[in-house]
């Protein structure tokens, strides 16, 4: 392997990231999912990086999902697009934060037809208009959170407190970086790194002390491809490619997954624990499975969050491992620990932040 | 080099720039030729000995910088300053071969044992075939179409030569290496030249190559340092995937870099292929748009050596012709 290749390679594939001022638009289903992920994103943004992060309580689905299963039509998610461009345009924003890869994917296509075709663009205006009585200005830049967490990621080393890195070894933590197949499989030139060797991921496990595994089936989906998932016959096929992943990998012995997508944790975390009770098979060291993070909830520890406040008891593979490596401490008898005196239920230390 | 020499026995006083150390392009760093597996040392001391001619001054190492028309003359200045007049031009740039790594998906330059059909004639050329790590490959696979027939790196057309090439070099490997199995992916097999098919025929009877239709879609890297391919078998419609020790891509062909500084300076045409463009593809393919200027060979579109030398013949017959029409 030659990394000199690689770097040739990223160099080509940089893109702007607005430097503040951001208007973030939340995924559908990652609050379900990793909940502690957005929480943590904006915890870090606003207090860590003194960055003005702004939230639309009106803001809706992009309906990327049901428009890449075929339920949603082009147009209807265009103008539904078109609405969360008003919003952002209503509260004085400029620039575009998607926390979903697949909004992040339909974002950049809708922008990128309208480039192309502009009477699309100037009927979807009217839509909206006639619909909602609604006008807007498009983003002046689009960048997915991670984008963002990229662009920051030196900062972040410089408040870490904790590395990746195995403090029992003193070698980084090996990583298998998962990237989401809307981040860049669609248009290469909007992602870090561009398709074949993104580095969205792999810039933030570099910088934070990581080291990138580069394994066979790295450009394989996670299994979340949507109509493998969402159509319950299908479901076989997912965990099929979930399967075929971790396979691959295995060799490789690596001690983490990380990602960027609402879905591919999701699976490579829940697909591993299934894996085991179908077959009895785990793909981590020491009969344990391979942890699997979004870059959210890596860059929290990495910051010194408590994982729990992150949200890490959600995980179905054990994240254990990971933190002990790193030298986090934790309280195993907090982990499912939902009571606190007052009587309240406690969600997660990073609520209201 | 060709054409060079035509001139000068019809006799005329010919300059010929070559942007190189050495003249002879591409053949020089070939090792056999197809489809018969000459030596191509020997067409490359054909044509050197055809440029020996006290009428032809040869400069190497050097471009032409600066291009100016005059009514029926032409004056040509190189890197170094010294200026050439000239009352016919023919361009000669020839081709460059596809730069493989702009297929991000093969690896090349990023994986160790991708390499291209170029860096393997290298290794013919030296008399050994290995991996990086010095060790002869058991297993080694084609890529057809690297760069050609490819709408996502700009270029439709067919490079028409890395075909049969692909089936010459597989066959050379399994000369070097008896032992190995060879794979060749390809969309189609374009055999289109005296003696191509019988050459195809020969690799898959006598040599056992393995010829699979279907578009290699992705390498990586095993723990193993193995090359790992993911293809679609079009014929047994299913997918593949299997192991390499060596995957060899087959670069296609583009305009040379050298054409277009040509074109930008002079502002000669050039077509949708990016190639300059004949003034007529059937009736006027040496001719450019511009009066005194011509072509010849791989700089108007691929072309195999035959056919370059053709051109390069019909070039300077054009030139004969056009000397005779303006003095007369």
């Amino acid at each position: 392997m030659k990394l000199e290749g690689k770097k040739a390679i990223w160099s080509e594939y940089q893109k702007e990231i607005a430097d503040d001022r951001y208007f973030y638009v939340r995924s559908c289903v990652r609050q379900n999912f990793f909940p502690g992920s957005e929480t943590a994103f904006l915890k870090i943004m606003r207090k860590e990086l003194e960055k003005d992060v702004y939230e639309h309580p009106c803001h809706t689905t992009c309906t990327g999902i049901g428009y890449h299963g075929d339920i949603v039509p082009v147009e209807t998610a265009m103008t539904v697009v078109a609405r969360q461009f008003s919003l952002m345009t209503e509260a004085g924003y400029e620039n575009l934060v998607p926390s979903c890869i697949t909004s992040f994917g339909l974002y950049t296509e809708i922008l990128d037809t309208w480039h192309h075709f502009p009477e699309v663009e100037e009927k979807i205006r009217k839509q909206l208009k006639k619909a909602t009585g609604r006008e807007f200005s498009k983003p002046k830049n689009l960048a997915h959170a991670s984008d963002v967490i990229y662009k920051f990621r030196k900062e972040i080393s410089t408040k870490a407190k904790f590395k990746l890195i195995n403090k029992n070894t003193g070698e980084p933590l090996k990583v298998v970086d998962h990237i989401g197949c809307h981040y860049a499989k669609m248009f290469p030139s909007k992602g870090i790194g561009g398709a074949e060797y993104p580095y969205v991921l792999g810039g933030m496990v570099e910088e934070w002390g990581g080291k990138v595994i580069d394994y066979p089936e790295r450009r394989h989906c996670c299994g979340f491809g949507f109509r493998q998932y969402l159509v319950q016959a299908n479901r076989g096929f997912s965990i099929a490619c979930s399967k075929e992943k971790f396979e691959s990998m295995r060799p490789f012995k690596p001690d983490m997954i990380i990602t960027n997508c609402p879905g591919c944790p999701m699976f490579l975390d829940r697909w591993q624990y299934v894996i085991n009770e179908m077959e009895g098979r785990r793909y981590g060291q020491n009969g344990e499975g391979i942890p699997v993070f979004t870059y959210e909830e890596v860059a929290g520890l990495v910051l010194g969050y408590d994982p729990w406040d992150l949200g890490l008891q959600m995980h179905q593979t054990d994240c254990e491992p990971v933190l002990d490596k790193m030298g986090i401490e934790y309280d195993p008898d907090e982990k499912y620990n939902t009571s606190i005196p007052d009587g309240k239920v406690k969600i997660s230390g990073l609520v209201n932040v | 080099m060709e054409a060079a020499g035509q001139l000068a026995k019809e006799g005329f006083e010919v300059s010929l720039v070559e942007k190189d150390k050495e003249t002879g392009g591409h053949i020089k760093d070939w090792y056999k030729l197809f489809p018969d597996r000459r030596n191509s040392s020997e067409v490359r001391d054909y044509l050197e000995k055809k440029v020996s001619s006290k009428s032809i001054r040869i400069l190497t190492g050097t471009s032409i910088e600066k291009i100016i028309s005059n009514k029926e003359s032409f004056s040509l200045v190189t890197q170094d300053g010294t200026e050439l007049k000239a009352d016919a031009v023919i361009v000669a740039t020839g081709f460059d071969l596809f730069k493989s790594a702009r297929k991000e998906e093969y690896g090349y330059g990023i994986y160790d044992n991708v390499i291209t059909s170029a860096d393997l004639e290298a290794m013919f050329r030296k008399g050994k075939i290995t991996m990086s790590d010095g060790m002869p490959p058991k297993t080694v696979g084609f890529v057809h179409c690297v760069g050609s027939r490819d709408e996502k790196a700009g270029n439709f057309y067919c490079s028409k030569l890395c075909c049969v090439t692909a089936v010459k070099q597989a066959i050379e490997v399994r000369e070097h290496l008896p032992e190995s199995k060879v794979f060749s992916f390809y969309m189609d097999m374009r055999m289109g030249g005296a003696y191509y098919e019988e050459l195809y025929r020969e690799a898959q009877e006598v040599w056992g190559i393995n010829f699979i239709r279907g578009k290699v879609s992705e390498a990586s890297e095993s723990i193993n340092n193995k090359i790992v391919i993911k293809v679609e078998d079009t014929l047994a419609g299913r997918p593949l995937k299997m192991e390499l020790d060596l995957l060899v891509l087959m670069a296609g062909m583009e305009m040379s870099e050298g054409g277009n500084k040509i074109a930008e300076l002079s502002g000669l045409k050039k077509g949708e292929n990016r190639f300059f463009a004949p003034l007529d593809h059937h009736i006027a393919n040496n001719l450019s748009s511009m009066k005194g200027v011509f072509y010849a060979g791989t700089c108007t579109a691929p072309m195999n050596i035959t056919e370059t030398i053709s051109h390069a013949r019909s070039a300077v017959s054009e030139v004969v012709n056009y000397f005779n029409n303006t003095n007369s």
